[in-house]
């Protein structure tokens, strides 16, 4: 080395050169093939950045079911060909999913599942759309999802349109059998186009039903330090708070709040990250106790949805949203090939407007696509009771009953 | 618009997360004043250190306290032994060299860690966690007080090896003028090993006082070496003091301004500040010289 002095414009020049080295280099691609002739499907995930806990818990229940499908002779219509998983890995951004499904229709797919995030699912489907590449959403709760005339995009969970509305009815009916303690209200998001545009639906429709918002705080993914957003919900003493954020931010913030003593009514998460997670209910008890949330979750009653639980959970694994969600679309999918008896996009589309699917394990209506929007798909309310989770909405999958107010500790 | 009952804990709270940035910040500090290269492992140093903390605590039961113990001199070790036998001997000599192979080092431990322990995010829930301490209207955490007093000890301890003894002199003789020092008679790739080696040790402590307020995935060191090379610049490359101070404000800016302008927008002030000072002080806070 040459060089004696340290100067800022050669500390800035490597770090900006070493930045975007960084940028182009740190996340080499995922792509993993099987052997043999089959029927492939891309299997596109966040599996590394941000979210990589949600991708790779996406990625478990698609791979379940995948090989669900094929121990049980594959699709039967096209001789018992086996279903390829073409794995993909978004990166947790929507330029990384676009790349993915790029490679993933240059490997030969005949459909795509999964995205996890909104904003990956937004721009993953409109890729795919481009080679009319049929869609599967697995989670992505943004309406325009769905909205945008796309041919090729189908979405077998709720959008967060029909989760809000879900939310805000449940939580009328929790407040009313409470006597009305609840009037004020603080939400906590996170800032991507998911919890952007949740709050906003919030925000027009609280003050409707008769809750006042006092605050909104938006704040992005990942976020080091919740202090100053429990401060602020300090200060505002609100009856019942709303985070709407992904897993590590969610709890975070929820520990957080009980170290600063911050015990509202109720804390309502609508999709909250981690509080229907049995991995937080378990790691962080008292944080996670009472807890309610309005979310995806699996069918209490369905047998093959307790079993799935069962295997996951003697895996090591966390049965979350994720799993459950990409083993439904999974075998979705492959309903549809099995109807479609073969591999072409355009029949795969079609099938898929026709689908009447009714072996997933969500606590669905009848399947039913309407512009790709699954008609049957709702959400469920759920609340930690004693370190595990009940169902407390709608009634007919319930196993507790709603606590609220939250007794005070 | 905001009273002092929230200004006051938001200052506090912008110091104990400040002092951690500052400890990150060290290191890093410490491996560009002397080595003049800029080290791009030190994220994924981190997330690794926060890992053993973790498993140090899950495996052995340890307290992430008596882990930083035993951690320190085994990062110590191993940053000495990366940058002696891996980062040197693969550099040649050349500066750019330098810092392709620490990016590379930085992809290969990543990567390792994510398929060692795949992206779960891990925590650990110590009994004295939520135990808080009161300074008036304002509630601390014990973990995030402990850092604040530890970080300020630490910086106090290296601020006095490099004044006091011989390797602290030999170090600041190799930073000022390396080939001055070679021909006194000083073993420049030992002293650029033990810099690289004090400069991963400040890591595994700050793994270990995070990792009880926050969470170990194979991502998580990165989320502090953004504005820990922010701090670096603001506060003087290679300068201690420059580094602890740097991150006691960023962190209080930070806080503030997350406070004022909301949590996206709020890193903005790190940034506005950043540029403040490189136009009327453009050799940092504590710079000696531009």
């Amino acid at each position: 080395m040459s060089r004696s002095t340290v100067t800022r414009r050669h500390f800035l020049q490597t770090s900006a050169l070493g930045a975007a080295a960084a940028a182009g280099v740190l996340h080499a691609p995922a792509v993993l093939r099987a052997q043999g002739s089959a029927v492939k499907i891309g299997v596109l995930h966040p599996v590394s950045g941000a979210l990589s806990y949600s991708g790779q818990q996406g990625r478990i229940g698609a791979q379940m079911a995948i090989d669900e499908i094929n121990a049980a002779g594959g699709i039967k219509s096209l001789k018992g060909a086996k279903i390829e998983a073409v794995l993909g890995d978004a990166q947790s951004t929507p330029d990384g999913g676009n790349a993915e499904v790029e490679k993933m229709n240059a490997a030969g797919v005949a459909a795509v599942v999964g995205g996890y995030a909104s904003a990956i699912c937004l721009s993953a489907s409109q890729t795919a759309a481009r080679y009319d590449l049929p869609y599967v959403v697995d989670v992505g709760v943004v309406d325009s999802i769905v909205t945008r005339g796309l041919k090729n995009t189908f979405r077998f969970g709720p959008g967060f349109g029909i989760i809000a509305k879900t939310a805000l009815d449940n939580l009328v009916t929790i407040n009313e059998a409470a006597g009305k303690a609840a009037k004020t209200v603080m939400i906590v998001h996170e800032d991507s186009a998911f919890g952007s545009g949740l709050a906003k639906l919030l925000n027009a429709q609280l003050p409707e039903r008769g809750f006042q918002v006092l605050e909104t705080i938006p704040h992005p993914t990942p976020t080091r330090d919740f202090n100053n957003v429990v401060l602020k919900i300090k200060a505002q003493n609100p009856d019942i708070v709303i985070p709407a954020n992904y897993y590590n931010e969610y709890v975070l913030l929820a520990r957080t709040m009980q170290q600063q003593r911050v015990q509202p009514k109720g804390i309502y998460s609508v999709l909250g990250g981690a509080a229907s997670s049995y991995k937080f209910v378990k790691e962080f008890p008292e944080a996670a106790q009472y807890i309610m949330d309005c979310n995806h979750w699996f069918d209490p009653k369905n047998q093959k949805a307790l079993e799935l639980k069962k295997k996951i959970e003697a895996k090591g694994d966390f049965y979350t949203y994720e799993v459950y969600m990409n083993y439904s679309c999974v075998l979705l999918l492959s309903d549809a090939l099995e109807r479609a008896a073969s591999a072409d996009r355009a029949k795969i589309i079609a099938a898929l407007e026709s689908s009447t699917f009714a072996g997933h394990v969500m606590p669905y209506g009848p399947t039913k696509f309407v512009n790709g929007q699954n008609q049957g798909a709702a959400p469920v309310n759920t609340q930690v009771l004693n370190k595990d989770i009940e169902v407390i909405f709608p009634a007919a999958f319930a196993s507790a009953k709603a606590v609220f107010p939250m007794p005070k500790a | 618009m905001l009273s002092p009952v929230i200004l006051f804990p938001a200052v506090l709270n912008g110091l104990m997360t400040g002092a951690v940035y500052a400890l990150v910040a060290l290191g890093l500090t410490l491996i560009y004043g002397v080595l003049h290269i800029i080290n791009f492992a030190h994220g994924a140093l981190l997330t690794a250190a926060m890992f053993a903390a973790f498993f140090a605590h899950k495996l052995l039961g340890l307290d992430p306290y008596v882990a930083a113990v035993l951690l320190t001199p085994l990062f110590f070790v191993l940053g000495y032994g990366l940058q002696r036998f891996v980062i040197g001997p693969a550099a040649h000599g050349e500066d750019r060299n330098i810092l392709l192979v620490t990016l590379g080092l930085a992809v290969v431990i990543e990567n390792a860690l994510l398929y060692a322990f795949r992206a779960d995010t891990r925590t650990i829930n110590l009994p004295y966690a939520f135990n808080v301490v009161e300074i008036g209207p304002a509630f601390l955490a014990v973990p995030r007080v402990v850092a604040f007093v530890v970080v300020i000890f630490v910086a106090l301890a290296l601020w006095l090896i490099l004044r006091l003894t011989d390797t602290g002199k030999a170090i600041r003789a190799v930073a000022k003028e390396k080939l001055g020092a070679e021909l006194s008679g000083i073993d420049v790739a030992h002293i650029y090993a033990v810099t690289f080696g004090l400069g991963t040790a400040c890591l595994a402590i700050a793994a270990c006082l995070l990792i009880s307020t926050y969470y170990v995935n194979p991502q998580a060191g990165n989320a502090f070496v953004l504005i820990a090379f922010t701090i670096v610049v603001l506060g003087g490359m290679g300068s201690v003091a420059g580094a602890l101070i740097g991150g006691l404000f960023v962190g209080v800016v930070e806080s503030l301004s997350g406070l004022w302008l909301g949590e996206s927008l709020g890193q903005i002030g790190i940034f506005v500040m950043f540029i403040l000072v490189l136009l009327f002080r453009p050799s940092g806070l504590f710079g000696e010289r531009a």
